[in-house]
């Protein structure tokens, strides 16, 4: 064959500096029947890069839940499918752009939502919401973290929080929610998780097969050039190293206008039945996209570089088919209408060239000028690579005794400084501050953005009449500190999680999404971790009838040797029949009975009397002991799938008889801090005092700070009018769920919990607020 | 009687515009592109919020230069009505329809929430609907809402009756603290000496529907509605 002959020979040195091991190697040499040429060497090596392959994670993914029957389209294709009824889907999934965000937070963001958004339009659907699932380093100094490495992390927030925002608001896609936590051991390594959610008509989904010999192959988008090359293999699939900056010129650059031309034409030319088959260019860009669409649609395909439309001059085949450029398309088109494709990009702007055509035989040729400069089986190349069986060890136990444990106060103590101090955490506040530099309404369909409800609701408009029915409603979650005590617990608590925020909102969770965020797969310890996860989550997807559609597996979010957390990240769907039953967290009006709902079994009757030891094991976990003690240790709380899925059904049930007025999930920082939201949301976003306040008793079995500040799943509160009470009572029994009034909503500003006959937290909402609201914009812009 | 809301290929609120035209308040309403120099006889004239030609440079700078854009001017020097949301605000300012001009906001952030803006004239096509003083609760979503302009332009645009609406308080106390982007004389809307051209920074057709958080932006779309019905009764 001819290849161009001032090409670099491949060496094993070369091959090694691919990141391709001499097994791989040898595997090359047996599927091509010869040497790779480097620029084969190149697409070998970002197509069986950790990032693009799944190596490592293919052998524990497999045992993950993916049917059910609203499942359209599972993992494999750009995004998960569900059918949401009256002809209408939602493609929705979650991916990372961890590294990239790291390296350069602004473009690393930025591109980070491009791509996921890219993957909702490839399908056909139209995105109408994005939520960003972020965590970070420590952003105050303590005794983990110095003021230099701090503020390094608020400077990276910043970065991300603008990198998000600018992508997605000239879009034109509101960013309706999300979560952000801070933990050291994201300090050099922060994670940026997107998900975007979409929806088309059911008959008009798009998939990336290659499909018709002689059809042409459509090049679509922005130009080629030498930006992003090897952003998937050596960026996304390595630790970083202290020569970590040297790679950021393999972050890619992002482009949201030429993004939003391009969704408005993919959409437009999907429209005119010409297009067979649409793959967008994200990680490996021409490569992947190439070699997938054929190796799926089991045909060849052909084509030229020297079509390529290219920013710079001089480009090599190596770089062309390695090149990460954004906002790029390749797509198939029917023989014979590619003209009435290429008009639709033209109105819109775009270059639009023909490349090259879908062939027979199962061969990728890449030709350059005439030459030959790559020639691949494809399917071989994609779904052949290799797979690892890594080594798992669990790590030895861990040895804690009641003094690594935390100390609960003594019976009597007011918590109320305690509990201003949590509240003003970075964990806990509010965060207005980031979410109010996204465009969070666009489009007109957000019924709850950030914070109004424990999932963000979207409206669904049919695509044609403009007609509202539905809406859905999605939760993003993941506790990384529960993870790394146990990470199948920790695991199975993200999903359940998830699917209770969408519940609390009314929705019915339909199916799940996950981004798994771990540290090296060559680190038994870290194969371990990952296995749980797996197990966990098949676990909680199955009992909570959610199956997993899609997602991605980060690994190798390690610096100098040190892993992340295990972070699982689980994006959970749920569906709203009525669109105008979405339950809020807010209060509504004084007079109004705060009922905690309790889904579990032991609770039903007696009360939750667990030992002292083990309360204290599993309070050591929680957001209060890691605030005000410094203490993270034990074990995530006792998780009870069924009981779960209880509290999930009761809480469906009641919004969709409107009998309750607000809902909200017990979690971070435990029923004071779900109290003190409900109060906060309802003095709205506005200036206006807050009219709201609570008074509590809680008459727990356990100690003070555990019934405040513990956070058991499984649990919400919920405000009712009075004469609803005793239907709200019927219907949490139906559903065997324990229903506990605990206090009302009054009016005025005093918020206050009372414990065994005395006042543990006796403050005002003003005074909680301001410590709530502030904070982390204080914190943010102070230097 | 019939809408027009001109589609940049930035643009991104037009969907909603059209959503709160024609499914809201049932109006005939069609989208009109911007290379076309036809503006298919519609009575009223929407520049809907986005980001025109990406805005770059500055915002609007280019979308003035644009085909569409002759016509609009052709339009609106005829009297025809002319509404700009956001970046159709910024364009307006740019092709000189509207006085003034953006610049980045105070706190150089974007800034999505729900603000409340004055209805400081009800002489317009685009407020007679509304109670003079009237509070409307709208949301914002922008970088460069920060209107500005020379000291004897504001001045004429006070003593013209020409700022249609005033960022504020929800209680109307104090404006300066309503303030979200730092604009003169916490000016969120203007008009033109003949007032049948506005902008404003914030986005009624986002309130349309108590479902969305608040329909207070419907007045402006109603007063639209009723100075075209005016309008063709008076040449009927």
């Amino acid at each position: 064959m001819a290849t161009a002959s001032t090409e670099i020979r491949v060496t094993p040195k070369i091959a090694a500096e691919h990141g391709v091991t001499r097994e791989e190697y040898a595997r090359i040499q047996q599927i091509l029947g010869r040497d790779p040429n480097v620029t084969e060497l190149g697409i070998f090596s970002v197509m069986w890069s950790e990032h693009c392959s799944y190596k490592s994670s293919k052998v524990h993914l497999k045992r993950l839940p993916t049917r059910g029957k609203l499942v359209v389209q599972g993992p494999g294709e750009n995004a998960g499918v569900v059918d949401i009824g009256d002809g209408l889907v939602a493609a929705f999934k979650i991916e990372s752009h961890n590294h990239p965000s790291y390296v350069e937070p602004f473009q690393g963001a930025t591109t980070g939502v491009g791509g996921i958004l890219r993957d909702i339009f490839t399908m056909g659907a139209r995105p109408i919401a994005v939520l960003d699932s972020l965590r970070f380093g420590e952003i105050t100094a303590s005794r983990h973290t110095n003021e230099a490495d701090a503020a390094k992390n608020r400077r990276i927030l910043d970065g991300v929080i603008r990198g998000i925002g600018s992508y997605g608001n000239c879009f034109g896609v509101p960013t309706v929610g999300g979560e952000v936590a801070f933990e050291p051991c994201y300090s050099q390594n922060p994670l940026v998780n997107a998900l975007a959610l979409g929806i088309a008509k059911k008959e008009e989904i798009f998939l990336a097969k290659a499909k018709g010999i002689g059809n042409p192959v459509i090049y679509v988008g922005a130009k080629t050039g030498r930006d992003g090359i090897h952003g998937a293999s050596l960026l996304a699939s390595a630790e970083f190293t202290e020569e970590s900056k040297q790679k950021r010129p393999n972050v890619q650059v992002g482009d949201p206008f030429m993004e939003k031309l391009l969704l408005e034409a993919c959409l437009e030319a999907m429209q005119t039945g010409a297009v067979v088959a649409i793959q967008d260019m994200g990680a490996a860009g021409l490569t992947c996209s190439t070699m997938e669409m054929a190796s799926r649609g089991g045909t060849g395909i052909e084509i030229d570089l020297a079509k390529v439309p290219q920013r710079e001059t001089g480009m090599t085949p190596y770089e062309i088919m390695l090149s990460e450029s954004q906002e790029r398309m390749l797509l198939v088109a029917e023989k014979g209408r590619e003209h009435e494709v290429l008009a639709v990009f033209k109105k819109w702007g775009l270059d639009a060239v023909v490349v090259g055509n879908v062939t027979e035989g199962g061969i990728a040729r890449i030709n350059n000028n005439g030459r030959v400069a790559a020639e691949i089986p494809a399917h071989p190349l994609a779904e052949e690579g290799p797979v690892y069986h890594r080594p798992v060890a669990a790590p030895p136990p861990r040895i804690e005794t009641e003094k690594d444990w935390f100390t609960f106060a003594p019976e009597g103590a007011n918590l109320t400084s305690n509990f201003v101090k949590l509240l003003a955490s970075p964990a806990i506040s509010s965060k207005r501050w980031i979410t109010e530099q996204y465009d969070t309404s666009v489009r007109t369909n957000t019924l709850a953005g950030p914070g109004a409800s424990d999932a963000a609701v979207v409206r669904i408009k049919d695509p044609s009449t403009g007609v509202v029915k539905r809406a859905l409603a999605l939760s993003t979650d993941g506790n990384g500190r529960w993870c790394q005590l146990n990470p199948r617990a920790g695991a199975m608590h993200a999903v359940a999680e998830a699917a209770r925020n969408v519940a609390c909102s009314g929705a019915r969770p339909i199916a799940a999404t996950n981004c798994l965020n771990f540290g090296s797969p060559e680190k038994p310890g870290v194969m371990w971790q990952f296995s749980e996860t797996i197990d966990g989550l098949a676990e909680a997807c199955t009992a909570l009838n959610t199956p997993i559609t899609g997602g991605n597996v980060s690994f190798y979010n390690e610096t100098l040797g040190k892993s992340i957390y295990p972070t699982p990240v689980i994006g959970v769907l749920g569906i709203l029949d009525d669109a105008s039953q979405v339950l809020k967290i807010a209060f509504r009006q004084e007079g109004d009975i705060i009922v905690l709902l309790d889904g579990s079994s032991s609770s039903v009757g007696a009360q939750h009397a667990a030992p002292l030891l083990g309360t204290q094991r599993e309070f050591s976990s929680s957001e209060y002991s890691k605030m005000i003690a410094g203490i993270v240790a034990g074990e995530p709380p006792a998780i009870d799938l069924a009981a779960e899925k209880r509290l999930q059904d009761c809480l469906i049930a009641l919004a969709a008889e409107g009998a309750v007025l607000s809902a909200h999930d017990i979690s971070d920082g435990g029923l004071a801090v779900t109290l003190a939201e409900s109060c906060f949301a309802s003095a709205g976003a506005g200036l206006a005092p807050p009219a709201l306040g609570v008074n509590v008793t809680l008459d727990d079995l356990s100690p003070a700070e555990a019934a405040a500040f513990g956070e058991r799943g499984a649990r919400a509160i919920v405000s009712v009018t009075p004469s609803k009470l005793a239907a709200v009572l019927n219907t949490a029994r139906q559903y065997k769920v324990a229903a506990r009034e605990i206090g009302q909503v009054t009016r005025g500003d005093a918020f206050c919990i009372e414990y065994r006959g005395r006042a543990v937290i006796d403050s005002s909402v003003g005074r909680l607020r301001d410590a709530w609201a502030h904070s982390l914009e204080r914190t943010l812009t102070s230097k | 009687m019939k809408f027009g809301v001109v589609v940049f290929p930035g643009s991104n609120c037009d969907h909603d515009a059209f959503y709160a035209i024609g499914n809201v308040l049932q109006k005939p309403v069609e989208f009109i592109w911007h290379q076309s120099e036809n503006l298919a006889n519609c009575d009223a004239i929407i520049l809907p919020g986005g980001f025109s030609y990406g805005d770059y440079l500055r915002t609007g700078a280019i979308a003035r230069f644009s085909p569409v854009m002759k016509s609009v001017e052709k339009f609106a020097n005829s009297g025809g009505m002319v509404l700009g949301v956001c970046n159709g605000f910024q364009i307006l300012c740019e092709a000189g329809l509207l006085p003034g001009a953006m610049m980045r906001n105070s706190g150089l952030r974007f800034i999505c929430r729900h603000v409340h803006i004055r209805v400081e004239q009800t002489d317009t096509p685009f407020t007679n609907a509304a109670q003079k003083g009237q509070i409307l609760k709208i949301p914002i979503a922008h970088s460069d809402g920060n209107y500005t302009c020379d000291e004897a332009t504001v001045a004429d645009l006070e003593k013209n009756h020409q700022v249609i609406f005033r960022y504020t308080t929800p209680d109307g106390s104090d404006d300066n603290a309503g303030n979200p982007n730092g604009a003169v004389h916490n000016i969120a809307g203007v008009c033109n000496r003949q007032r049948n051209v506005a902008g404003l920074m914030p986005h009624p057709e986002r309130a349309v529907e108590s479902a969305l958080g608040s329909n207070d932006g419907l007045v402006i779309f109603r007063s639209m509605v009723e100075a075209l019905v005016g309008a063709a009764k008076a040449t009927a």
